[in-house]
């Protein structure tokens, strides 16, 4: 049986930005959960981090990424604090256009440890676009119930748009 | 005047969507997270870029026929 896909939910930044983007309450009915972002950060920079939390907390993560940006490549660990899902654009990229990324939450309300990866791309119409693979760890045995999209203090801007699915494994 | 800061939530339940302030603490806590980013991302680049400097000097020694360190053959040789 093919596996089904449910839009859980789905929010598109209006004007004047918002700097963090939270699901809530998220059912806890499904296997997997599937983020599908596309979005614009107001860092004045070509990109930004996509970074986020789950549950509200802010420890117990790690990330291992390999990233290539059109000339070189490179990889690691990086953050402990968060999620770290990649670069998607940021202001002085060319004008309108938006990073997308997959995030890919697999057992979220199981009693493991919660591991997510993610693919994530930033579109640029000049050098210096990236592309990065990330995985993550939360080494925390809580279901997920709630996620947040921020950037420090700096917005997403509008247009950005982030929506979650559920899905299940047969 | 700064301007403010604000949380979009979907309640995934319900499907209510609210737009509020973020919270004096939640916009600490936020800069606290994105220093911590920016520490380990600082290193992260860093070591990168160390590796990538080392891996050009050992190939600029192999193209003039001079030794290599022991870290640059590393590059090299798994």
């Amino acid at each position: 049986m093919a596996t089904a896909w449910t839009a859980i939910a789905s929010t598109t930044v209006g004007s004047g930005g918002a700097a963090t983007v939270t699901f809530s309450s998220i059912p806890q009915t499904y296997k997997n959960l599937i983020i599908k972002v596309s979005a614009r950060n107001a860092r004045t920079d070509v990109v930004a981090e996509l970074r986020w939390t789950v549950n509200g907390n802010s420890t117990s993560y790690s990330n291992r990424l390999i990233q290539g940006n059109g000339s070189t490549v490179s990889g690691g660990t990086t953050a402990t604090t968060l999620f770290y899902s990649g670069e998607i654009n940021a202001s002085t990229s060319t004008a309108s256009i938006f990073g997308s990324a997959d995030i890919y939450i697999p057992d979220y309300t199981g009693g493991n440890y919660k591991n997510v990866s993610a693919d994530t791309v930033s579109e640029n119409n000049a050098a210096s676009a990236y592309a990065t693979l990330t995985n993550g760890l939360w080494s925390n045995t809580a279901a997920i119930t709630s996620i947040a999209f921020y950037y420090g203090g700096l917005n997403w801007e509008q247009y950005s748009t982030f929506t979650l699915f559920g899905t299940n494994n047969s | 005047m700064s301007e403010m800061l604000t949380n979009i939530e979907v309640n995934c339940t319900t499907g209510e969507v609210t737009e509020r302030p973020l919270t004096a603490e939640e916009i600490a806590q936020r800069e606290a997270d994105a220093a911590a980013f920016a520490t380990a991302e600082a290193e992260r680049v860093a070591t990168a870029e160390a590796l990538a400097a080392l891996k050009a000097s050992a190939r600029a020694k192999l193209v003039a026929g001079t030794p290599l360190t022991e870290a640059e053959a590393a590059t090299l040789v798994i």
